[in-house]
């Protein structure tokens, strides 16, 4: 068991925040479909912090990060192979259809 | 409750520490399960706005952007009391713990509160899908289904928030009467973790609902 300072949390807490106030502004720009890829990369780095400092990924164990790794890579094989058929819709023309 | 530390630990575990692992492991096992079931709505979400960015788009700035705003930093708040929470538990701080507790709980209501003013606010500016689903712009169908969608997540995630709630209040209980300050505060680590989850799924649900087309 390892105990952290309390500002180990809170620091985490102001670092959340000021990614939060970061898409909140990104979000009155229009960068076109880059307001996207700014918006989930900076919800996957408030993901990483959550994960790693408040939910102690970091410094727990081999057991704990492979079954968070796990859920992970269940979700990117779901999107993956749903969006294999999605996105190559209409590549092939099929003829008499 | 002052009880000799061998009966803290359950029969099948060694010791204190591996019954720690073998509780936080199974949080993480059913937390993977919950990233599965969240995961069909944020893959139906991908696959109707790759087909209608436009209307995906446009039906997202009818969204309360302010008000989404807040309930982020209220969710993200509420997940700093929790961490610490778990902290005063691992130092057997009593009060504390039960004050963090309740804070965690407290800002959790009040996240519905303001969810609930929006699906209000929502419902006044006839965007609620169904039979009093009005829409001037372009292609309504599609603006439609955003909502179901919105309403899907925001109202699956609600159901979370309120669960998380209710654990929050007994373990706010328990805790009064010592059972996390034995040395065992394993139930509010677990509770922990879900919490921290559903704080995650919403830092996603926010840019993908409220800011789908910038402002």
């Amino acid at each position: 068991m390892t105990t952290h300072s309390p500002s180990y949390y809170w620091k985490n807490c102001a670092a959340l925040m000021a990614l939060l106030a970061l898409t909140w502004s990104i979000g009155y720009v229009n960068l076109g479909h880059f307001n996207l890829v700014v918006g989930l990369a900076i919800s996957v780095t408030k993901m990483l912090l959550i994960a790693l400092f408040f939910m102690h990924l970091k410094g727990g164990s081999r057991l704990l990060h492979l079954a968070a790794f796990g859920g992970l890579i269940w979700l990117v094989l779901m999107f993956a192979l749903t969006l294999a058929d999605y996105l190559s819709r209409g590549w092939v023309s099929i003829p008499n259809h | 409750m002052n009880a000799p530390a061998a009966s803290l630990v359950a029969e099948q575990f060694d010791d204190l520490e591996q019954q720690h692992e073998a509780a936080q492991f199974g949080m993480w096992i059913f937390l993977a399960t919950e990233v599965l079931f969240f995961g069909g709505l944020f893959l139906s979400y991908t696959v109707y706005r790759y087909l209608n960015p436009d209307a995906f788009a446009a039906a997202s700035r009818h969204t309360e952007v302010l008000l989404g705003g807040i309930n982020t930093a209220i969710l993200l708040f509420s997940s700093t009391l929790m961490a610490l929470a778990v902290r005063a538990a691992q130092l057997r701080q009593r009060a504390a713990l039960v004050w963090l507790l309740l804070g965690t709980a407290f800002f959790g209501v009040l996240f519905m509160g303001v969810k609930a003013y929006e699906y209000y606010k929502d419902y006044q500016a006839h965007v609620l899908p169904g039979a009093n689903f009005l829409w001037t712009e372009a292609n309504p169908h599609a603006a439609e289904i955003f909502f179901w969608l919105y309403y899907a997540m925001t109202g699956l995630h609600a159901v979370h928030v309120t669960i998380g709630i209710c654990l929050m209040l007994i373990l706010a209980v328990r805790a009064a009467r010592g059972a996390f300050t034995t040395g065992n505060y394993m139930g509010v680590e677990v509770a922990a973790l879900y919490w921290h989850f559903v704080d995650i799924v919403w830092v996603f649900l926010f840019p993908l609902l409220y800011l789908a087309g910038h402002r």
